[in-house]
């Protein structure tokens, strides 16, 4: 038998860490079920859910379970192997990316100085699961849905990459937790200030890279009925949908540490600020969500390359040019 | 062109499926879009072949909701087709009801009191506009934007609340009789509306502002969906899809039936082609209507509501009437066969969705699948009043 104390410390950090990340992914998706629905409602003058509890409040408790008790079907001609490794695909890359967070002053799961660059390399690997089920399921929409995706994600992921770059020219840093000490306690000592247009950039792809309206593309219910989720029923639909939330979380975060200022607040810094501000993004994310059309394909194409590419090229230049001066 | 060697002893699918020929090129895919699709708007399928996401070739495949209304009315006497025709059209029930009512009365050469006629156009305008408002938020259901609908939705209530009174149902009307209409409108009707028109005007401008100068819409619609005016000549395309290319055709200007010709009111009509000139004509619309509800309101005379000495199980004599409305989606025509007896001999009905959705395979080549679910909404179309 091992003794306790034999096990490495850094290991019992991470199992603590990973499994504190799936509660609050868990709670995190039952929190933006309702926060969806509710504001959704809200916007179209309706109560939104209302009858399950007090104002419906218990209403993501009884849409998991429906989701969970659903017959899994696979359809007939899918690869049943790739079929259902595409949520899994989708939704566990999304606990990784928690891990270098820092939700509070303390509260940094793992502090490496690759931070960055590791949510990122994680966060992408949600095309790979979109793909695949798409892919896989023996269905010429989803298959639609996928091909929309691939093509997306080359469109996005530069500019939202590029986005991020003046930060790291002007914190000289990937560590997460000393971009968000470079910044202040007040709005005007945050990186947003210093680069509006970056931040602009940056939240936009963030609706690309969760694939939400208006840039929905691969799920367009109402051109491909569903996307690359077709097919899916019971958890497998669940899985793609609490990845999407996570991913939703985990953009609004990287937006919130980078720009926000992270966990800092005028008053009493701590872990709540930086839920609020994260919270908030993720309001004004459901907003524009329920206000605005689809753009179509192209349209996302030519917005990224043609206009948010040269644009972020161009800033930073002139940062790495400021920086290099001063 | 049926050929019978490709997979004869197959029997997948059906004879659309089979026969549908793919293009000899590998690139291509058949795409079934409906008829259980979210954005066809009911049963309408349509057979794409698609080369990535542009649309080679589309065909529309009709009858999955044809009910036999035309044959229904050989079998049934004259009275007793009536509640068929709320059911053709179910967004501008009124307009069925009258293009058939108005035939029989031509037929038989009767005289509509001037209230009955009123009642009509005003019950007629406050249908036309819960059409449209219903078509605006699907149409931005299927651009994506799921709030519109909802606003849409509220706002027909009222409407619909409005004819409950008086017609008895709240979406398929059989309220219009040969001769009148089956109950007089009363002094809460009256109110009631002229409180909806005060209500509607800044609504309509809300949405003027929300939807219409919102640049994502604008770039959905601008440009998309291209109907050249041989086209719609070809295809017989009425409505606001003719409109929306600049042509100012409208039944109840060019043929006036009914009181409109003592009615002040606008056609409009853009020369933009595209789906955004079709979305126009119709947000216009919606206030020409409102107009037209004021303006019959204030005009309205005293007297009967229905012909006192009017036939209630009417025989009309032997002959032969077309009559044409102007219903939401466009010209809606009856033509009417009698030879004398209790029943029609033959009744044809001429629906304008049917001809608007004829020239979408060509309007359609060449461009996105997104394109494709926009131009299908710009048309308008009722998919029981395609099938019938």
């Amino acid at each position: 038998m091992i003794s306790l104390a034999q096990i490495p410390i850094p290991l019992i950090k991470i199992v603590v860490g990973l499994l504190g990340i799936l509660i609050f992914i868990g709670l995190n998706g039952l929190a933006c079920v309702y926060l969806e629905r509710k504001v959704a409602g809200h916007i179209q003058r309706r109560p939104g859910p209302f009858e399950v509890g007090p104002h419906g409040i218990l209403q993501p408790i009884a849409d998991a379970v429906k989701l969970v008790a659903k017959q899994m079907i696979t359809p007939k001609g899918a690869d049943p192997i790739l079929y259902w490794s595409a949520p899994i695909i989708s939704f566990a890359p999304a606990i990784v990316c928690f891990l270098p967070l820092p939700f509070g002053p303390s509260l940094q799961n793992i502090s490496i100085n690759i931070g960055l660059i590791m949510v990122l390399a994680f966060s992408s690997l949600n095309v790979l699961a979109l793909c695949l089920g798409g892919w896989s399921s023996q269905n010429k929409w989803s298959l639609l849905g996928a091909a929309r995706d691939i093509a997306q994600s080359v469109a996005y992921e530069i500019p939202l990459l590029l986005s991020m770059l003046p930060i790291v020219l002007l914190t000289g840093s990937l560590n997460l937790a000393d971009i968000t000490a470079y910044q202040g306690a007040w709005p005007w000592q945050w990186l947003v200030v210093k680069q509006p247009l970056a931040f602009i950039i940056f939240f936009v792809c963030i609706f690309a890279e969760t694939n939400r309206a208006p840039f929905d593309l691969p799920e367009a219910e109402s051109e491909l009925t569903a996307g690359f989720h077709t097919e899916y029923a019971g958890m497998g639909f669940g899985l793609f949908f609490l990845a999407e939330y996570s991913y939703m979380v985990v953009g609004c975060a990287l937006a919130t540490i980078l720009f926000l200022g992270g966990y800092q607040g005028p008053v009493a810094p701590g872990w709540w600020w930086f839920l609020i501000k994260v919270y908030g993004l993720l309001m004004v994310m459901i907003w524009v969500r329920w206000s605005f059309p689809r753009v179509r394909f192209d349209q996302l194409l030519n917005l990224t390359w043609k206009w948010f590419t040269p644009l972020i090229l161009i800033n930073i230049l002139i940062t790495a040019l400021v920086v290099k001066l001063i | 062109m049926l050929d019978t060697t490709l997979d004869s002893l197959d029997l997948r699918g059906d004879f659309y499926t089979r026969n549908f020929q793919p293009h000899p090129s590998e690139n291509r895919l058949i795409l079934n879009m409906g008829p259980q699709h979210p954005s066809t708007h009911g049963v309408l399928r349509v057979i794409l072949e698609i080369d990535g996401e542009y649309i080679v070739r589309a065909e529309p495949v009709l009858g999955y909701i044809h009910r036999m209304h035309e044959r229904m009315a050989e079998v049934k006497r004259y009275e007793q087709y009536l509640p068929n025709l709320g059911r053709i059209d179910y967004l501008h029930a009124l307009a069925w009801n009258w293009a058939y009512v108005g035939a029989v009365e031509r037929l038989m050469g009767l005289e509509v009191p001037k209230r009955a006629e009123y009642i009509r156009v005003i019950t007629c305008e406050l249908n036309r506009i819960s059409s449209h408002l219903l078509w605006w938020g699907a149409y931005l259901l299927d651009l994506g934007a799921f709030t519109p609908i909802m606003y849409a939705f509220a706002d027909r209530e009222i409407i619909m609340d409005i004819l409950q009174r008086i017609t008895g149902s709240r979406l398929t009307y059989c309220y219009y009789r040969f001769g009148g209409v089956s109950q007089d409108i009363d002094d809460k009707f009256i109110e009631q509306t002229k409180e909806l028109c005060k209500y509607l005007r800044p609504r309509l401008k809300m949405y003027k502002d929300f939807v219409t100068d919102n640049i994502i819409f604008r770039k959905r619609v601008e440009g998309i969906g291209i109907i050249e005016t041989e086209i719609l000549r070809k295809y017989g395309a009425t409505g606001p899809v003719l409109r929306g290319s600049g042509i100012a055709y409208d039944v109840r200007k060019t043929k006036p039936y009914s009181v409109y010709s003592e009615i002040e009111f606008d056609v409009p009509s853009y020369e933009l082609e595209d789906a955004f000139g079709r979305y126009l004509v119709r947000m216009q619309e919606m206030e020409e209507s409102l107009k037209i509800i004021e303006q019959c309101l204030e005009q309205l005379p005293a007297g009967d509501f229905i012909l006192p000495k009017a036939p209630k199980r009417p025989k009309p004599p032997a002959g032969e009437v077309y009559f044409t409305v102007e219903g939401a989606r466009g010209e809606i025509g009856v033509h009417l066969l009698s030879d004398g007896s209790a029943y029609p001999y033959r009744l044809k009905l001429r629906s304008p969705s049917f001809s608007n959705l004829s020239l979408f395979p060509e309007v359609v080549k060449g461009t996105l699948l997104a394109d494709a679910v926009s131009i299908l909404g710009s048309l308008d179309l009722v998919i029981p009043e395609i099938d019938r």
